[in-house]
Parts: structure tokens; C-alpha cells; sequence
């Protein structure tokens, strides 16, 4: 699915691109973009190393585990393959809180680190496992309690009452991400998308 | 005018110096030798910031140049404006749409919804509630999964797009409950 996205995006561009007589702008933003893709991760390293500092206080003084075991029950709906008191259920929970929150700084932080958990699980390196899809299901359906970006546009926009978005967003992005949670679990379940493609267990091996 | 901003704020705040005070702290009180551990962990910082690189990079690249073809402007053009009736006008139709691609462009196509709709009208709270309620799902996908080297990433994205169609249905359906 990715690569049929990026091959579109890709050819798509320079198709109306030609159309719309904008091949120059086209061909200056590859540059720009590519060279903005390493600022951006550059940038984060910051961020990126402070959180990743705590949440080894996190580990090493037991909060993960013991928020693990706190919070287990009702992750364990959510990925019941997960053992009992593996990190990956904390910091895959302090992450979620941080996004709640709207604490992108934070979260992204966390969400490495709980992906890095995940990928602890992982039998098949470089393939995502049916936990990280459906944490990224959940990820990216977006679990913001308050829309802070959009209000602070509808603010400096002159709008007189900027907070009315909040409870209509926050009916839209729970049920966006109850379908993210169970259109994680189906398609977890169909063979299209069968964890080992090249020849597992249980699998004909026609890879 | 309610006090919800204010309080939204101030429990972000409130969370976040939980998150970076009482973590430390908890770890001091449990004997952890806090300093130590904090640098062992921010080592690696660095380290994840280049794993992502590549994968942003594939990203961004064909995300800008899809927004410097022009083609968002010739979506808006042949989009029927038979969804006007529920706000769907073609340049919110633009704004969901260019959601799960980019946060910086979609932001700035809801900038210009508010400048050309005004403040508070229903296509811009629309279009609030649309960008509230979506993620910017391949970004996301590129860092996360950049992170551990995931390139087979499976039905990662298709979840993710069925979640943001389900976010713009819902707005559309929760702003005509709330806003007419």
C-alpha cells in the first residue's frame, strides 16, 4: 500500500505537473523537501534525547512496570498477545496519554519508545507486527482531547468563540479512532496481509 | 466565551511537568541513580533522529511535490459542489484530503478557509473539526516505523486512512448536529 502511495504521489506530481505548467516548481521543491526531511529529524534530537532520558528513569526505577500493571487490563483488549508485564503496554500507554494531551514534543518521543518495546516482540525484523499496526491505527487516528493547533488558528483568525470545535472534534476523533482500533483488528485477521509472506508457519511459502 | 482554552492549557502543562518532574523524582525515590540514567537513555537521541531520516526524506520528497504540482488546486476545481449543502465546499474537501499527507499544508488550508469563510462560519468550523479529529497519518507511519527499521509495514496505512475517513465523515455528520 505504501509503495503504490509513493509511486503515485511520485509519477502523479510529474504528471500534473506538466499539466499545469508547474514542472519548475515541481523539480525545485525535491531539493527543498529532501533537505527539510533532515532538518526536521535533526531537530528532534533534542526532544527526542530528553524523553528518551526520562522514560529510562521510567524503566529503571519500575514506574513503567508498575503502570503496565495498572493499565494492562484494558490493553490487553487492544493487544491480548502482548505478555502480562512487558514495557511495550507502559510506554505505549504514556504515549497515548501524551498525545490526549496534545503533547506532540512528548509523544513522538514516547511513541519510539514504545515502538521500540514493540519491535523487543517482533520475530521478523523490518516487518510491522499486528501490535504495532494497530498502535499506529490508534496513533493516527488521533487521540488529542483539544484541537490546540486548530483553535489557536481560529483565534488569531478573530473567531468569538474558538472552543466550539472541541466538543464536536472530540465526538469525530473517538469514533475516527474506534474505526482505526477495528479496522486494525480485521485486517489483522485477513491473509492479504499474513505477518510472514515469505514462507512462515501455517503460510504455503509462495512468497 | 467559555474557560476551556485556559483549562486545556493549563492540564497540558500540568501533565507535562508530571511527566518531567515526577518521573525523576520517582526514580530518586526509588534510589535510581537519576543522572546516570538520564544520559544513558538520551544517548539515544541522535541515534533514533538519523534511523528516521530516510524514511522522512521518501515522505516528505513526493509530499512536496505533489503540493508544488498544483494538483490540490485542480482537486478543487473538478470537485462537485454537490456536498456544498453539508459545507463541503471543494477547498475543505482540499483540506481533508491533503490531511494524511501534511500538517503544515493542511494548516495552511485551513488558514485560508477562515480568511476566505470567515472565523465562524460552518465551512471553517468544519474544517476545525476535521483537522481536530485526523491525523497526519503518513508522517507518523514514516517516524514511527522509521524508528525501528520497519519497511514492510502491512495494513498500517490502510487502518490509518479508514480512521481519517471515519474522522471527516464524523465531522461532517457531528457539525451538522451541532452547527445548523
Amino acid at each position: 500500500m505504501l509503495n503504490i502511495v509513493w509511486i503515485g504521489l511520485l509519477v502523479g506530481s510529474v504528471a500534473i505537473a506538466v499539466l499545469t505548467g508547474n514542472v519548475k516548481e515541481v523539480v525545485g521543491s525535491v531539493t527543498d523537501s529532501a533537505s527539510s526531511a533532515v532538518k526536521l529529524a535533526l531537530g528532534f534530537v533534542g526532544v527526542m534525547a530528553l524523553w528518551l532520558g526520562i522514560m529510562k528513569i521510567a524503566e529503571e526505577s519500575g514506574l513503567i512496570q508498575r503502570f503496565t500493571r495498572v493499565i494492562a487490563p484494558m490493553m490487553r483488549l487492544l493487544f491480548p498477545k502482548i505478555p502480562e508485564n512487558h514495557p511495550a503496554l507502559g510506554s505505549m500507554t504514556m504515549n497515548l496519554v501524551a498525545n490526549a494531551f496534545g503533547l506532540n514534543n512528548a509523544a513522538t518521543p514516547l511513541g519510539i519508545r514504545a515502538m521500540k518495546d514493540l519491535d523487543d516482540l517482533n520475530t521478523k525484523k523490518g516487518t510491522a507486527t499486528d501490535e504495532m499496526c494497530m498502535f499506529l491505527a490508534i496513533n493516527t487516528s488521533s487521540v488529542q482531547l483539544v484541537p490546540a493547533g486548530a483553535i489557536a488558528l481560529l483565534a488569531a483568525g478573530g473567531s468569538a468563540d474558538p472552543t466550539a470545535i472541541v466538543l464536536p472534534a472530540l465526538v469525530a476523533t473517538l469514533f475516527s479512532t474506534l474505526v482505526g482500533i477495528v479496522s486494525a483488528k480485521l485486517l489483522g485477521r485477513s491473509r492479504a496481509f499474513a505477518e510472514q509472506p515469505d514462507g512462515g508457519p501455517g503460510h504455503d511459502g509462495t512468497a | 466565551m467559555t474557560g476551556l482554552p485556559d483549562f486545556s492549557v493549563t492540564a497540558s502543562h500540568v501533565i507535562f511537568l508530571a511527566f518531567l518532574v515526577g518521573i525523576p523524582l520517582y526514580g530518586f525515590a526509588k534510589g535510581v541513580k537519576v543522572y546516570e540514567c538520564f544520559v544513558t537513555g538520551a544517548k539515544e537521541g541522535f541515534e533514533v533522529a538519523v534511523m528516521i531520516i530516510p524514511y522522512l526524506v521518501a515522505i516528505l520528497v513526493v509530499v512536496g511535490m505533489f503540493r508544488a504540482s498544483g494538483a490540490m488546486d485542480i482537486i478543487g476545481s473538478v470537485l462537485p459542489h454537490a456536498f456544498e449543502s453539508l459545507g463541503l465546499t471543494p477547498d475543505v474537501i482540499g483540506l481533508a484530503l491533503m490531511r494524511p499527507l501534511s500538517g503544515g499544508a493542511s494548516l495552511g488550508m485551513f488558514g485560508e478557509i477562515i480568511a476566505r469563510y470567515g472565523p465562524d462560519s460552518y465551512q471553517t468550523r468544519l474544517g476545525g473539526v476535521i483537522t481536530g479529529s485526523t491525523e497526519t497519518t503518513l508522517y507518523v507511519l514514516a517516524v514511527y516505523f522509521g524508528a525501528v527499521s520497519v519497511r514492510r509495514t502491512r495494513y498500517a496505512l490502510h487502518a490509518g486512512l479508514l480512521a481519517d475517513a471515519a474522522g471527516i465523515c464524523a465531522s461532517v455528520a457531528v457539525c451538522l448536529y451541532f452547527f445548523r
